[in-house]
């Protein structure tokens, strides 16, 4: 199951090189939604209340060199699974309703990217993800790159000059990351056989010395991916670059890798380490959260809005995991999931935007909300789900992280919390701003009404039902995730479990 | 008088004798004209003929010549990997006009020559076979840099690389005598005994010694500070040619450079480990840090040449079972990857009158996907990313680093790699996505050798299978061998044990 997960996109992707160029974009939204399918019933066979690994394939890759490929499905990775799966066919059926340039490489490249990060996911061997971890970026470097806008004439980079930063950042933080899993493999060894099997180095814990460094390498590997504040510069270039249809995708989930990385390698194998700089990376979280609030607050463009809003989030989503508490990961997991249900409609509604008013800057957009009312009240929906509004599973996972937060670092947490209010600004500042707002410039009002297509709403809609569903039900993932990080939680604190019960009831 | 006749093991020498038959035998074709258009395809037997008796005495360790050559699952493994390279050379060549210029018969018996020297050199357990070696592949090298005879910059190349290669030769040698002075015995064996025995391991003869065998090898290997040659030589030389010298020099030198260091100066291991590293690292940023605003495709791939030998050299530093499998599995990896870029090279510059500049890949992707996708997956390979055999490759080296405790030297080789994605890409970038904001004219790099005009442009020639056909395999074994690598880990890791085992 694992493994048809995993290479059931590159396995439509190759087919796809195939056929007529007409026929590849609808493939492809084929290829998603198979994945969707199998992804689906992996959830539903999932046994909850278990925190031990499923569908689990481990069969002996590169034997020399202790590689096993080795992968399951847990509570840790579960709904991210599911989210990857949505919102791949998501964006690939985006962009099948439109024209692509070269559209069979178009499609080749976006499947291949799904396999790659399902991989990153579903990797049960250190290895193993960190090999798809940095595959992810290859074919995002060239979606980027070759469909992506130049922004010379806003003072900006090339595509192929931003996507070139974006590498160069992220391969700095997983290359180093490459050295330190070795190191980590060898240093658990001790001389004996390697392995790289996440369950078996979970047990021959390193030394306290090299955690340290090591824990570092790791680190850098995962802010950077985020991004968190510092480490933040390939953002906003990349963003502007991207073609949508991509970057509905890689906002949604690439930077939930990373948050994913630290509980899934970080926390269980380099407890000591964790604990020692916990602080650390509470504070690089809330500078996240701080920083990429106030930015969003200060663009005008609308990829950027919805870009540092990430920022925020993310860092959010970090002191929720560093809070080193049951309800903190959990809400952190919960809201991984969350915030790629809102972020990739905000990118959809961003598309629809561009083609309408031909502008991505908000102070030019406006007077949505009487012509196209749908999809005002689609957004809508997403922005109160953005700005954690009661009800919503926003509100649910900020709560679970807050509280873990306050339970543990209280002063961090006041802080933190200062990051929920102004999440409200700059969500609802972009709601009003392209749905009510009266523009500056005259000349654009007569592009402006038209509602949402079937076609685009086909795409949007069930993303829109996916936040309401779990705002309605957001046990269907607690319950699912609690076990497990629980386990991994309670791992760290070195054995004694915290008051894990509280994760168990909303 | 009685007279006893040496043991002479024929099998164990068979390969060194085809390939000797086989450059008699091509250079006397070129005498009798109908036999003129033979001498590629006469090659190619030779070469076929090699591999078979060297795959024939795998796993089968003897010593030859008493004890002057040592024919084990390295040696095999190296030697396969010279003349691999030897035959896409031969393929390359075809229609090449280093060759018809030159003559091809001479052309190629001159490279089944510096293959021979490269089979022995991979055997050499004796100062003085290994001295022979060396110069028997390096002097055909020295020629055929420049039989592109009607270009300035292939005759300069080929004074460059005899000039500078004499002195590589000559330190090399230098070294030698100090060695041979100071332990007594031209064999690895006794040199490692009289180090140890006598000991001579702080010795400050002996240490000179090691320290001039180093820098004449260093000097072969392109390392820095003694790479000086490669960028001009590589840029200069018949594009065929370059692509041979990129790998298969490579690998020979780096063969004896384990079998040399590691048997004969083991026991000073603690004296020559900490040098190798840092000329290792050295050679990592120099090579790196060199190619970045390369124009020239050939010269971007010498500095990269640099780079990665830094890369390898971490691999004799270990002094490691595990250090010489992972260089030989980098050094089978690299023949691929370099490969897969030199043909595609080979088929611009004789299409389009940029020779190997970076302008003639632009808009490759759109125009001729059969050669840009072997150059994208080339330039990702070099770069190690995963799903290519260069991720294994770097892989398997810091692996091995980390286990022989040269942690340090491994976060070198992943800042270098960084530093690398700016020039690899850059390539791929000109083929996939927009062209960059053009130059101002004026600034224009000068086409690589002469001008354009004196160049044969063959606007076919992306299409013709001797060209497409190297392209495309050795693009698909790099990627194969990135999600299989176990053949070639298996492959590797005998090697490995014939020199540990």
């Amino acid at each position: 199951m694992s493994s048809a997960i995993l290479w059931a996109p590159l396995a439509f992707g190759l087919v796809g090189l195939f056929l007529p160029a007409r026929a590849v974009g609808w493939w492809a939204t084929l290829g998603t939604i198979a994945t969707l399918g199998l992804a689906v019933a992996a959830a539903l066979g999932f046994e909850s209340g278990s925190s031990a690994l499923q569908y689990a394939v481990d069969e002996p890759w590169i034997s020399g060199l202790g590689v096993d490929y080795s992968l399951g499905i847990d509570g840790l990775n579960l709904f991210l699974i599911l989210l990857t799966a949505v919102l791949w066919v998501g964006g690939v059926a985006f962009a099948a309703f439109r024209e692509q340039e070269r559209p069979k490489t178009f499609y080749f490249l976006m499947l291949v990217a799904e396999t790659a990060t399902l991989g990153a996911f579903l990797a049960q061997d250190l290895l193993l993800f960190v090999l798809f971890f940095d595959l992810m970026l290859v074919p995002f470097y060239f979606l980027f790159g070759a469909w992506g806008h130049d922004r010379t004439a806003e003072g900006g980079l090339t595509a192929s000059a931003a996507t070139l930063k974006m590498i160069v950042y992220t391969l700095i933080g997983s290359l180093l990351m490459l050295v330190a899993a070795i190191a980590t493999a060898v240093l658990a060894a001790d001389g004996g056989n390697l392995s790289f099997s996440l369950a078996y180095l979970n047990e021959h814990g390193l030394g306290h010395g090299s955690q340290q460094w090591i824990f570092w390498f790791f680190a850098a590997a995962f802010l950077v991916k985020m991004p968190a504040f510092l480490l933040h510069g390939w953002m906003p270039d990349a963003y502007r670059a991207a073609p949508l249809p991509a970057l509905i995708v890689f906002s949604g989930v690439l930077a939930k890798v990373g948050a994913y990385g630290f509980l899934r390698v970080v926390l269980p194998l380099f407890p000591d380490a964790t604990v020692e700089f916990q602080e650390a990376i509470l504070l690089i979280a809330l500078a996240s959260i701080l920083y990429g609030s106030v930015m969003a607050f200060t663009q005008t463009n609308v990829r950027l809005i919805a870009g540092y809003s990430s920022v925020a989030q993310l860092g959010f989503i970090t002191a929720g995991i560093f809070a080193l508490r049951a309800d903190g990961s959990d809400g952190a997991v919960l809201q991984m999931v969350n915030h790629g249900l809102v972020v990739a409609p905000t990118f959809v509604i961003v598309a629809l935007l561009l083609e309408r008013t031909g502008t991505e800057d908000i102070r030019e957009m406006g007077w949505m909300a009487l012509r196209a009312p749908v999809l005002a009240a689609l957004f809508l929906i997403v922005a109160l789900a953005t700005l954690a509004m009661p009800g919503s599973a926003n509100f649910v996972g900020e709560f679970y992280i807050l509280n873990g937060l306050f339970q543990e670092k209280i002063v961090f947490a006041f802080v933190a919390i200062s990051g929920v209010a102004m999440s409200a600004y700059y969500a609802l500042r972009l709601f009003q701003g392209t749905m009510h707002n009266r523009p500056a410039s005259v000349q654009n009002q007569g592009l402006l009404s038209r509602e949402i297509g079937v076609r685009d709403a086909l795409v949007l809609v069930p993303l829109v039902l996916c936040i309401v569903g779990l705002a309605l039900y957001p046990q269907l993932i607690l319950e699912r995730t609690a076990p497990k990080v629980q386990q991994t939680v309670a791992h760290v604190q070195g054995g004694e479990s915290p008051e894990a019960k509280l994760a168990s009831k909303p | 008088m009685n007279f006893n006749e040496p043991h002479i093991d024929y099998a164990g020498i068979s390969p060194l004798i085809a390939l000797t038959v086989g450059v008699c035998v091509v250079l006397l074709s070129a005498v009798f004209k109908p036999l003129r258009r033979t001498a590629p395809l006469l090659t190619m037997i030779t070469l076929g003929a090699a591999a078979g008796l060297l795959i024939w005495q795998w796993d089968d360790p003897k010593t030859l010549i008493t004890g002057a050559l040592r024919l084990d699952d390295l040696a095999i493994s190296i030697s396969l990997i010279s003349i691999l390279t030897a035959a896409f050379c031969v393929l390359l060549s075809v229609r090449e006009r280093a060759t018809e210029e030159a003559g091809s018969g001479e052309y190629h018996a001159l490279l089944l020559g510096s293959v021979l020297g490269m089979t022995m050199l991979a055997q050499a357990t004796n100062l003085v076979s290994f001295f022979v070696a060396l110069e028997t592949l390096s002097i055909p090298l020295y020629i055929l840099c420049a039989t592109n005879l009607r270009r300035e910059g292939s005759l300069e190349s080929g004074l460059k690389y005899l000039i500078v290669g004499s002195i590589g030769s000559a330190t090399l040698l230098y070294g030698m005598a100090f060695l041979y002075g100071g332990t007594g015995s031209t064999g690895f064996a006794g040199i490692a005994q009289g180090i140890a025995h006598q000991g001579l391991a702080g010795d400050p003869l002996i240490l000179i010694g090691i320290a001039m065998a180093a820098v004449g090898l260093a000097f072969k290997t392109s390392i820095a500070p003694f790479h000086q040659w490669t960028p001009d030589v590589y840029q200069g030389a018949p594009t065929p040619i370059t692509s041979f010298m990129a790998v298969a020099t490579k690998a020979a030198a780096f063969a004896v450079f384990l079998r040399f260091f590691v048997v004969a100066l083991g026991p000073s291991a603690g004296d020559w480990q900490p040098a190798l590293a840092a000329l290792a690292a050295i050679s990592i940023v120099v090579g790196n840090v060199g190619a970045l605003g390369q124009d020239s495709l050939k010269r971007l791939l010498g500095y990269s040449g640099i780079a990665q030998a830094g890369y390898m050299l971490g691999g004799v530093v270990v002094a490691s079972e595990a250090g010489t499998s992972s260089l030989v599995f980098y050094l089978a990896a690299y023949v691929f990857m370099n490969l897969a870029a030199f043909s595609v090279i080979v088929a611009r510059e004789r299409e389009t009158v940029f020779g190997d500049d970076i302008r003639g890949v632009r808009g490759l992707g759109a125009e001729r996907p059969l050669l840009a996708w072997p150059l994208t997956i080339s330039m990702l390979a070099l770069a190690g990313l995963p799903a290519t055999a260069g991720f294994i490759g770097k892989l398997y080296l810091i692996e091995a680093l980390v286990e022989g405790d040269y942690t340090w030297l491994a976060v070198f080789i992943a800042v270098g790699t960084m530093i690398s994605l700016a020039y690899y890409l850059r390539v791929v970038a000109a083929m996939w996505m927009r062209p960059e904001t053009e130059r101002v004219p004026g600034t224009q790099p000068v086409i690589a050798g002469a001008s354009p005009e004196a160049d044969p442009v063959d606007p076919e020639a992306g299409r013709r299978w001797y060209i497409v056909g190297p392209a495309l395999l050795a693009a698909a074994a790099t990627v194969f061998f990135g999600i299989v690598p176990q053949p070639l880990v298996e492959f590797a890791s005998h090697a490995g044990a014939a020199l540990f085992g």
